[in-house]
């Protein structure tokens, strides 16, 4: 399974927010 | 990945598109992963390649970490001794705040003179094991 990674990073800490779940949030320099 | 998706919700910030996340952050390595809650508070940090094992054991421990934090302790707990209990990279660590945990939760200081017990037995070299060592009764 493919994971679906935001760019949005604000929208992902509402959703957080909202949701419950934390963000996994990853910094990366792996070609896109 | 289906762990990922069960239990965060992933975003990525890249290096050549969104250095403001980097400083925001303070991010100064790739890759580097942040368990964040939807206020920005960081429970875990990540730095560095993991093979594919300790990486999970490595969310693991952050989903631990966070849920101590919002004071769910019993749940943080319990997280925790089912990483103590594997063979893994954090089970040293997640004993040590197994032990935390319960005592948060309990307000019983046996569960701290406990840990210290139990790091007389497991992970006995660990800096873990040193650090409980001042809960010994």
């Amino acid at each position: 399974m493919e994971v679906t990674w935001r760019k949005d990073i604000d929208g992902a800490l509402r959703d957080a927010k909202e949701s419950g779940k934390p963000v996994l949030l990853d910094f990366s320099a792996a070609p896109m | 990945m289906q762990f990922i998706t069960d239990n965060f919700i992933p975003a990525r910030a890249h290096v050549k598109e969104n250095q403001e996340a980097f400083g925001r952050f303070g991010a100064e390595w790739t890759p580097t992963i942040l368990i964040v809650d939807g206020d920005a508070k960081e429970h875990h940090r990540i730095e560095g390649f993991l093979p594919a094992d300790d990486f999970l054991a490595q969310l693991r421990l952050g989903l631990a970490h966070a849920a101590r934090s919002r004071g769910q302790f019993a749940d943080a707990e319990k997280r925790y001794r089912e990483l103590s209990a594997s063979d893994n990279d954090v089970a040293a660590e997640s004993l040590y705040w197994a032990g935390v945990s319960k005592y948060k939760g309990t307000n019983d200081s046996s569960a701290l003179g406990d840990t210290a017990k139990a790091f007389s037995e497991r992970f006995t070299d660990s800096p873990w094991a040193k650090k409980s060592s001042v809960w010994k009764s």
